[in-house]
């Protein structure tokens, strides 16, 4: 089998097209490179639909945050501190055993029949369960930047007549985004790694359909010889971040745009957001 | 445990709960508490140490060691920690085995690796075959530590990478025209000054060194998810205690043993912070500096 072969049988096997068995014996690379890039399509779905959604509740979570109301503010709180202060190992686990005592037949609601068996699948429950970590993780950052905002933007905003929701959309909201830009650049990375906890905390590989570090791991169980299906994972997501640290840098720079150049906020790659 | 609970069958309401929650598996569930502040017990200095290696390396003149010290704390970055945790448990295990291979048989002509295959000589098994079980999961629980030491290592030196870097370089230069050697500057005014400014990024490091602490599991040591998934699974009548999938439970117990383990680590570290911020001249000890006027 040639490698352009492998690559028609293997390239979508995450998805389930392409070739139904996995191959058994005399692994070439160009196999290991086909099916772990495979893979990597679910650590993409799962990171890209996790941080589009988390951005929007995380933003609505840190604005109750910083709300003086109490009945708003407690509840944010609370999340953000259940899903910083806990493992995302454990919260995939939890989730799952709680998704799976759903009654099978599905749900009964005002005559509406909610079938519930896709939710114990991975693409639906640890995605509910990634949305909701990187929304709480987010929004502590958004929380710390809101908190930061220099006191003269606002206060020029007072002095032009510009309050309420309008102060919020063009002075507040703007500013917040640039302060927190570098750290979010950097959650994001570490969601994208977090991804590769799914299917090993409970979520089943449905027919061997896995994400990049399940692959790997098949190899390495198969040739017991890490030395060659571990590095190649690690490649695939080095190029990844490098790929989310070019795409936050655009946006780095136009949220930066107006400011003299000598003060922009540049995105430095910290490590210390994994969860 | 209790004499009560001779007879499972027979209880009822909170004596079964009771007699339950002490048998046997559960006390093995307890003590696998142990295993993870084992852990954290020796991870966190062992990766300091690594960690402090690494940041020196990082900065030294010599230039082998110095791109060594940056590859090492730059691997964390691009990578998810997970992979490095599978991939050092079976390295580390094999180039053990590999090297007592070499001092052991030397006269093995067979390739040790054949197809799918790592055969070394039966000598050279790392712990012996014939060891008992225990030697084996204590062997495994070594390699998770060193693994677990290794990766943390590698965000430690990052951490004090920055924070020597952070020390203001006029207090070098004093120290320096004083007539201090590298290495004086290095052992008396470099590593005492730089803790408060490596301190923030430890306790990060150390918060996320309690989360990680489930990834035991991955790599095959009996730790307290394993235990929950065990104990919580249904039971069938055959067992001494039935009762359907309690597993939702179980992890409801973990979860909230670790928010506990991490809220009881930040109020420590709020509180260590406040002592190193003591009469340095950053932010934090101005604001204590004001606040005490």
């Amino acid at each position: 089998m040639s490698c352009w072969d492998t690559v028609q049988a293997y390239a979508f096997r995450s998805l389930g097209f392409g070739e139904k068995l996995l191959p058994k014996s005399d692994f070439t690379l160009c196999e290991h490179f086909t099916l772990i890039g495979s893979g990597l399509i679910w650590n993409i779905y799962f990171g890209a639909l996790a941080l589009f959604f988390g951005f929007f509740f995380a933003n609505a979570l840190a604005l109750a945050k910083a709300s003086k109301n109490s009945w708003l503010k407690k509840p944010a709180d609370w999340f953000i501190f259940v899903f910083r202060g806990s493992p995302l190992f454990i919260q995939f686990f939890l989730a799952y055993s709680a998704l799976v005592m759903l009654p099978r037949g599905g749900i009964d609601i005002l005559g509406l029949h909610i079938p519930t068996s896709w939710m114990t699948s991975a693409w639906a429950g640890a995605l509910f369960v990634l949305f909701l970590n990187t929304s709480a993780y987010a929004a502590e950052i958004f929380y710390g930047a809101l908190q930061s905002i220099p006191k003269g933007d606002l206060e020029a905003a007072d002095a032009y007549g510009i309050s309420g929701w309008s102060r919020f959309r063009r002075i507040q909201w703007p500013t917040m985004l640039r302060l927190a830009w570098p750290a979010y650049t950097n959650e994001a990375i570490f969601l994208f790694h977090a991804t590769t906890l799914v299917f090993f905390s409970g979520f089943p590989a449905f027919q061997q359909r896995g994400d990049a570090l399940y692959y790997a791991n098949f190899f390495a169980d198969k040739t017991f010889n890490p030395f060659v299906a571990y590095p190649i994972v690690a490649f695939y997501f080095i190029l990844l971040t490098f790929a989310l640290i070019y795409g936050f840098g655009l946006v780095n720079r136009m949220l930066n745009r107006h400011l003299p150049s000598n003060i922009r906020s540049r995105i430095r790659l910290r490590p210390q957001l994994v969860r | 445990m209790f004499s009560s609970c001779a007879d499972p069958k027979s209880l009822e309401g909170i004596s079964w709960l009771l007699c339950y929650l002490t048998s046997g598996k559960h006390i093995d569930f307890y003590w696998s508490f142990l295993t993870v502040f084992v852990l954290l017990a020796v991870t966190a200095p062992a990766a300091l140490l690594f960690g402090f290696g690494g940041a020196m390396a990082a900065r030294s003149h010599v230039a082998p060691l110095r791109w060594l010290g940056k590859i090492y704390t730059a691997m964390v970055r691009g990578v998810p920690d997970i992979v490095f945790f599978l991939f050092f448990v079976i390295a580390l295990d094999q180039g053990i085995e590999w090297m007592t291979h070499k001092i052991v048989c030397p006269d093995w002509t067979e390739p040790i690796r054949q197809g799918l295959e790592f055969r070394v000589c039966p000598e050279a098994k790392v712990p012996p075959g014939d060891a008992p079980q225990f030697w084996h999961q204590l062997y495994g629980f070594a390699l998770a530590v060193f693994t677990f030491a290794i990766v943390f290592g590698a965000f430690a030196a990052n951490v004090l990478y920055g924070a020597m870097n952070a020390v203001p370089r006029a207090q070098l230069e004093t120290a320096e025209a004083y007539g201090m050697t590298h290495g004086q500057v290095f052992r008396r005014v470099l590593v005492p000054q730089m803790w408060t400014y490596a301190l923030p990024g430890l306790s990060n490091l150390w918060l996320i060194l309690v989360k990680a602490t489930p990834l035991l599991f991955l790599l095959g040591v009996k730790d307290i998810v394993y235990w929950a998934r065990e104990l919580g699974g249904s039971k069938t009548q055959a067992y001494a205690y039935p009762h359907p999938d309690w597993r939702l439970w179980y992890f409801l117990f973990l979860l909230v043993a670790y928010l506990c383990m991490t809220r009881v680590s930040e109020i420590v570290l709020a509180r260590i912070a406040k002592r190193l911020n003591h009469g340095q001249a950053t932010a934090a000890g101005e604001a204590m500096r004001r606040a005490a006027q």
